[in-house]
């Protein structure tokens, strides 16, 4: 096998035993780069000095590995973008905290993935530098807005990666690309050095082969940042130590199925399995009914989720956009795409006080945002994990987006919910398309700093499966 | 010709002397040598840059509004108030909205009560230089100043005078200085006034239908000449029957006038909302008791427990000091003169006077008392004891008694020299000259 196929656990482990090189890893990296990049088109920019200053990290947890970074994170010595042409050729002055994180701890960015423009999309077809295609199968969206980090991850073009999400930037990505995603808990990662998105909402995290690799990651990542106000000061577990203890006497809920809408589809069906086979393990598995009203024992309806979502998320872009106003960056703000500006626009609405007398619309969806965290606290009172698809679907066709300014809501609407109350969820791939080469994703949900539990329930999910048998074993 | 009242509220912007910034660790120094050199990604509002709220800012924000007997919202937070202006960074200040730190408070002026609706605090905007460089004009921006910390104090609609509003603003600052939380400097723009003038017609109970900004006034003086000269201005508006129109104007302190700077069609949109990027911040008992304890006792109750125990005019007092730590060192000085059967207002106008140097350290104390003793020991000696001294040095200086009444006046200097070295004191030269002479008659 080639060495870009390790997964992070292994490729330590390998290193650690002397049986490959570390410049064997990055050789056969690079060769898959020049093979894919050009079709694929993930990567904006590449660390040329990577394989030079990985040999100096040899010693550290991560042992000089790549990461592919999600272009919206800052980082000192290669330009960031998030994907949109206001910021083209900005070379950040500062590192992120995630991105420091992770070189402190040996790990190498060697580039920076495409995305949604300003991560406003779940296709990664809204960049202004061009769509990433899917690995799996280019004629397919990768998903996004972290759709070149979870691409590089399905191609073996990194190591493992790194994401931000809002609403399912990372795990429908993942979903989608047949790998694993990570969203932690609101607050559990520092936004520090993240171009804001939804400020209330941002969630960095890890896109990786394995469960475990999530787990590795999100070790060095998660904890306090004295430059982010919103970071937990919860100590970090080690997020390794209870992958393997299974889910025996775990109580499980499975949401969103009952509704018409997804009943029956393939992504419904292959949860209905998914929770079988965690039954099987000595789970104990029930379907929690989705409702319209705020109801004890059952999930709120996903719908409501979008509307709100869509107020909160659009009012916090249009001010955190306000900064690109043309004096600095070098660009005025007619470089802003159509969907930055749609959004814009959306988010003044929300904000404004002309619009209604009473309160504001955005006000009004964070009334409406409560009843979710509310629904949430009850239901993890009740269940260990919530699982429910990532996505209604497999990935779309390229063009699927175009002219569809709600494509992104629609395809979140499953993690939305959870998003909005802040709670924590991994995707980890749970159904295959053998004529597509396309993978479906499992989303499981679990209550405010509780990811040793959902990577738990991954683990135990994927040993059991052989959905990443892609992965080649060694 | 009607008669107006003059309604006039005002807003002051005063910076807060921290350390460092209001959300961030650079150094808190708006007027540096040089341009940019106090800034960082969160200052400059830099993509992916986060404030992080200063603790100390936040507290002198409380201990002001205490101080100005206002009312603490216990649960507060910061907001964004959004608008477009070059030497604002991130597109939008932030700043509080509807939970500001302190309300509903006041401060007492010698023509009534002012009240105060709010306090809050908020970050300051970079400046803009305009400025021709090769010819070519251009506008240059300072982000020192950005982010350091402001309070803005707002009043009601309740000062009637320019020397009413010139006493308000003066009080404030001297209340600043007297916590120790800002310097006040208005030539460096650490104090900014702003009034609302509109007039309203005698009898009348209904606040007008208009008011004018006046901005941009950096002393006490323009204040009240500014105010003066917009009650004249609206005056001979309302009088010819129309209705003044509603604007900022800005005060040409070379000319003496106002001036337009900008008409307001209608109130701005700022789109305010919690910033999602600073929890929600709450005061509780525990913090709410740490900064109690820092807060001295209210400078009016100073003044009056002065008079009521030294009968000490405040109008001299205020002048001889600032600082609340200040004001504890005079404490102790009247009590100790007290003790020591001292004339306490004798004292006070001797310091005011210079005649002895203030200075405020421990040791300069029990200095200060026997300076002012021996000034006044001067005139420990009554008129008949110096009747006696006197007729002696006379009889002894026949001469020079014959030539001051033969017209040589000015021997009366040596008269007097005689009597104060027979008296082995320093006696005030104009009594001895009056004993002198009556005795010579």
């Amino acid at each position: 096998m080639k060495l870009n196929e390790l997964t992070l656990k292994k490729a330590i482990d390998l290193i650690d035993k002397k049986e490959v090189a570390l410049k064997d890893i990055y050789r056969d990296i690079n060769e898959k780069m020049e093979e894919d990049s050009k079709k694929l088109n993930i990567y904006l920019s590449l660390d040329k000095t990577a394989e030079k200053k990985a040999e100096e990290q040899k010693n550290k947890p991560l042992r000089g590995l790549p990461i592919a970074v999600k272009d919206n994170f800052l980082t000192v010595g290669l330009p960031t973008t998030a994907s949109a042409k206001i910021l083209d050729g900005f070379m950040p002055p500062y590192e992120s905290t995630v991105t420091k994180r992770l070189k402190s701890a040996g790990g190498i960015v060697i580039g920076k993935t495409n995305m949604d423009a300003w991560a406003h999309g779940s296709s990664t077809e809204t960049s202004d530098f061009g769509p990433t295609k899917n690995p799996r199968n280019p004629d397919y969206l990768p998903g996004g807005s972290s759709g070149g980090s979870a691409a590089a991850v399905a191609d073996n073009m990194t190591i493992t990666a790194i994401g931000s999400e809002t609403a399912g930037s990372i795990r429908q990505p993942a979903a989608w690309c047949g790998v694993v995603g990570l969203k932690p808990t609101y607050g559990r990662t520092s936004r520090y050095g993240v171009v804001a998105m939804g400020s209330s909402l941002d969630s960095p995290g890890p896109l990786t082969k394995t469960v475990e690799d999530s787990a590795v990651l999100l070790n060095i990542i998660a904890g306090r940042d004295e430059n982010d106000a919103t970071t937990s000061p919860l100590s970090v577990p080690d997020y390794t130590k209870n992958l393997k203890k299974g889910v025996k006497g775990m109580r499980i809920g499975i949401c969103y199925i009952d509704n018409p809408k997804i009943k029956g589809t393939e992504a419904a069906i292959s949860i209905e399995k998914a929770g079988k086979i965690l039954e099987s393990l000595g789970a104990k598995v029930d379907m929690v009914l989705t409702s319209h009203h705020l109801e004890k024992g059952k999930i709120l309806n996903h719908e409501h989720a979008i509307s709100v979502y869509t107020i909160v998320q659009r009012a916090e872009v249009s001010s955190n956009l306000s900064r690109y106003d043309g004096v600095r960056y070098g660009k005025d703000r007619s470089f802003f795409g159509h969907e930055a500006k749609n959004r814009i626009m959306l988010g003044v609405f929300g904000l404004s006080s002309s619009v209604s007398q009473e309160e504001l619309v955005y006000e009004y969806a964070q009334k409406v945002r409560s009843l979710y965290i509310t629904n949430f606290k009850e239901l993890f009172s009740r269940y260990d994990v919530l699982i429910s698809p990532t996505s209604p679907s497999y990935a779309l066709p390229l063009g699927a987006t175009s002219g569809d300014a709600m494509f992104g809501e629609l395809q979140d609407m499953l993690v939305e919910p959870s998003s909005l109350a802040g709670n924590c969820g991994i995707s980890v791939p749970c159904g295959y398309n053998s004529k597509t080469n396309l993978y479906l994703g499992l989303n499981i949900m679990g209550d405010y700093f509780n990811e040793e539990k959902i990577l738990q329930v991954a683990s135990a999910y994927e040993e059991a499966t052989t959905w990443n048998s892609w992965l080649k074993k060694i | 010709m009607t008669d107006y009242l003059p309604i006039i509220g005002m807003e002051i912007h005063v910076q807060l002397k921290t350390k460092t910034g209001l959300f961030c660790g650079c150094k808190n120094d708006s007027s540096a040598k040089a341009p940019n050199i106090h800034t960082c990604p969160v200052c400059l509002g830099l993509p992916g840059a986060l404030p992080i709220a200063n603790k100390k800012a936040i507290e002198w924000t409380v201990k002001f509004g205490l101080a100005l007997n206002c009312k603490i919202n216990k649960n507060s937070k910061f907001d964004r108030k959004h608008y477009f202006y070059p030497d604002l960074p991130k597109g939008y200040q932030i700043s509080q909205y509807d939970l500001p730190f302190c309300f509903e408070g006041f401060v007492n002026t010698s023509f009534g009560k002012v009240k105060v609706g709010r306090v809050h605090l908020e970050e300051d905007a970079g400046k803009l230089i305009h400025e021709t460089i090769n010819g070519k004009k251009v506008s240059l921006v300072d982000f020192n100043r950005s982010g350091v910390p402001l309070i803005e104090i707002v009043t009601g609609p309740d000062m009637h005078s320019s020397i009413q509003a010139k006493e308000y603003a003066k009080k404030i600052k001297q209340i600043v200085r007297y916590l120790d939380i800002g310097n006040c400097d208005m030539e460096k723009g650490e104090m900014r006034l702003e009034a609302n003038i509109s007039l309203q017609k005698k009898g009348e109970t209904k606040l007008p239908n208009y008011k004018v900004e006046l901005k941009n006034i950096n002393s006490f003086r323009f204040l009240e000449r500014g105010i003066e000269y917009e009650i004249k201005r609206q005056k001979e508006i309302l009088d010819s029957g129309k209705t003044p129109v509603q604007e900022t104007r800005g005060f040409n302190s070379e000319k003496g006038i106002t001036y337009t700077q900008r008409s307001k069609e209608e109130a701005a949109d700022y789109r305010y909302f919690p910033d999602p990027d600073l929890p929600p911040i709450r005061l509780d008992d525990r913090w709410m008791d740490e900064i109690k304890s820092t807060e001295p006792e209210l400078i009016d109750s100073v003044f009056a427990r002065w008079e009521k125990d030294y009968k000490v005019d405040r109008k001299f007092t205020e002048l001889l000091f600032e600082t609340a730590e200040e004001s504890k060192w005079l404490d102790n000085l009247f009590f100790e003169a007290k003790k020591q059967k001292l004339d306490v207002v004798r004292l006070v106008n001797q310091l005011v006077n210079r005649k002895i140097k203030t200075a405020f350290d421990k040791n300069s104390l029990y200095q200060i008392l026997n300076d002012f003793k021996k000034s006044v020991a001067v005139d420990d000696i009554t008129d008949e004891q110096l009747l006696v001294i006197i007729k002696k040095i006379l009889s002894i200086n026949q001469k020079a008694v014959a030539d001051y009444k033969s017209g040589k006046t000015n021997v009366i200097n040596f008269l007097v020299g005689m009597v104060m070295r027979e008296a082995k004191k320093k006696i005030e030269f104009k009594r001895l000259e009056s004993l002198i002479t009556s005795m010579i008659r």
